[in-house]
């Protein structure tokens, strides 16, 4: 039996890897308020706030569903296709507070045809790629059983 | 109203998978464009060229690469990158040229080769790049992004996959008779229906392929075009306006949109915005329109542009296909070039090759697929990282 691997972010800095409850990590701006995701460190985007400091904010991990679609063909590189492959679901979730929508993979398993927008989802952390040394973890966004 | 400049000659390099170099395409463009004109190159004084990212130091400076091609005569030159709308912004750097009097005729000119398959960012690890990141950690694609806005259709107004088909079928008959589309077959909703799933809910024959092509146009003051053509086709407007913050509909290579926290989100959309701009700038609205060319980079998002350049309103483009409106013959024709469903998509050129198509109809030179008596038309684009583009022409 091999050695369990180590778990890593596929990213650095952009969600917590609490495995239990993960949460995306944003920013905020401290004049306007405004999140953004990924997070802003230098300048606020609304045209008009002239914010420069930011706090690191953990994002809602609920959202709903404003729209999905299955991917049927793996996407080119720098994307890792799982292999054999499988198609992989997509998700644009709305977050209440933040009034933003942010994309992910759908969790594994997910059946497209059971997908409504406004759907309740929340956020996991699963595997996206592996090699001999780590695995790779992504947010990933997976529907809230009923 | 902005002034207004004239469109003397237009000139295309059939699309298709040609595997040449994009020079080549671009000089035959502007070879034809030139004739069309009746003005010899070493008469250009200014050279307007769109940017390929996929060919090259070359590709990166586009105005110098087609001059020199076409043998070097001393003109000026730019070039410009705007992503799908870098043709447009070609166009408006000539036009301004033109306008602010620092020339009296321009060669606007883009052409593209391009690989197989999915668009693909470059290569290299960037975790800066929002580019990389969105294939890197998601897979997602362009054919993604398009088949979300889809079935957001289908989910808030009840598009059906059969309606998404039909605008495949109707283009793939405006485009049979077209010499320069790359694929000229008339599909039926059956087959379309019949093609693999890409991307729920897009099949592969509703999606835009990657296509080598280029297209040309003679652009000059009006005062120079009264020596060379009678009533020539005339540019009234061009927009090129970027997104109003916060953008709420989640855009390419875009991860998440903009927050609406602390600014509400704007009435219009992005791709509203690009249309109403163009209105405002040539002083008409869409009832004045008898065509239009669009960007269906999918077949749903044809629907989308109907409602965005205002020729029907929210949640009834649907009918407005179905009724035949948007068939040539129908009361407001989309595409009767074929669209991008006939073309495939050559970046740099696209937005120019749109202007052409509407070039052509104003001169009642459209062939098979000329819509009648039309007497003006608009164009509509969008591209990666908030580009889009809008030109409005009149007869």
């Amino acid at each position: 039996m091999s050695e369990v691997k180590k778990r890593v972010p596929a990213v650095e800095g952009w969600f917590t890897m609490d495995e239990e409850q993960p949460r995306l990590l944003g920013s905020r701006c401290k004049s306007c308020g405004t999140y953004f995701f990924p997070k802003e460190s230098f300048f606020c985007k609304n045209p008009n706030c002239a914010g420069a400091e930011f706090d690191e904010v953990p994002l809602s991990p609920m959202g709903k569903l404003w729209s999905f679609t299955n991917n049927c063909y793996a996407a080119p590189a720098p994307f890792i296709a799982p292999d054999p492959f499988v198609p992989y679901a997509i998700a644009a979730v709305e977050l209440a507070e933040e009034r933003m929508v942010v994309l992910g993979q759908m969790a594994e398993g997910t059946e497209v045809g059971d997908l409504k927008a406004g759907m309740e989802v929340e956020l996991v952390l699963e595997k996206l790629y592996e090699d001999d040394a780590s695995e790779y973890m992504v947010w990933r966004w997976k529907p809230v059983a009923a | 109203m902005a002034d207004e400049v004239a469109i003397l000659g237009v000139g295309m390099h059939p699309w298709g998978k040609w595997g040449r170099k994009f020079v080549e395409y671009g000089v035959k463009a502007c070879r034809d464009a030139l004739e069309d004109a009746g003005v010899e190159w070493k008469e250009i004084q200014f050279v307007s060229g769109a940017d390929t990212m996929r060919c090259g130091y070359p590709g990166y400076v586009a105005g110098a690469t087609f001059a020199q091609a076409l043998g070097w005569n001393g003109a000026r030159v730019a070039s410009s990158y705007s992503a799908c709308a870098s043709g447009a912004t070609a166009l408006n750097t000539a036009r301004m040229q033109i306008l602010a009097g620092f020339c009296d005729v321009a060669l606007v000119v883009g052409g593209d080769t391009t690989p197989k398959g999915f668009l693909a960012p470059q290569s290299g690890d960037r975790p800066d790049d929002p580019d990389w990141l969105r294939f890197r950690l998601m897979g997602a694609t362009n054919p993604t992004y398009f088949a979300l806005y889809a079935r957001r259709r289908m989910e808030i107004y009840g598009a059906t996959e059969s309606d998404f088909a039909k605008v495949k079928v109707k283009n793939s008959r405006h485009g049979l008779s077209n010499p320069n589309a790359r694929y000229r077959k008339e599909f039926t909703e059956e087959e379309v229906l019949g093609s693999p799933m890409v991307a729920d809910p897009l099949r592969l024959f509703e999606i835009c392929a990657t296509s080598d092509g280029a297209a040309a146009l003679v652009l000059s003051s009006m005062e120079y075009a009264r020596k060379r053509a009678t009533a020539p086709v005339r540019v009234a407007a061009i927009s090129t306006v970027t997104p109003q913050f916060p953008s709420s509909i989640v855009e390419l290579p875009d991860i998440a949109t903009d927050s609406a926290y602390s600014v509400p989100v704007p009435d219009n959309t992005f791709r509203g915005s690009v249309a109403t701009a163009a209105y405002t700038e040539a002083g008409i609205g869409a009832e004045d329109l008898d065509l239009a060319e669009v960007y269906d980079l999918s077949s749903a998002m044809e629907l989308d542009w109907y409602e965005d350049i205002g020729i029907c309103k929210r949640g009834e483009a649907e009918k407005l296909l179905n009724d035949g409106d948007t068939t040539i013959g129908g009361r407001i024709p989309v595409n009767p070039s074929g669209g991008l469903a006939c073309f495939g998509e050559a970046v740099p050129a696209q937005a120019i090759a749109q202007v052409c198509e509407l070039t052509w109809q104003l001169r009642g030179k459209a062939g098979e697929r000329q819509v009648e008596g039309a007497k003006a038309g608009l164009t509509a684009n969008q591209g990666l990282f908030g580009h889009g583009s809008s030109v409005i022409l009149k007869k």
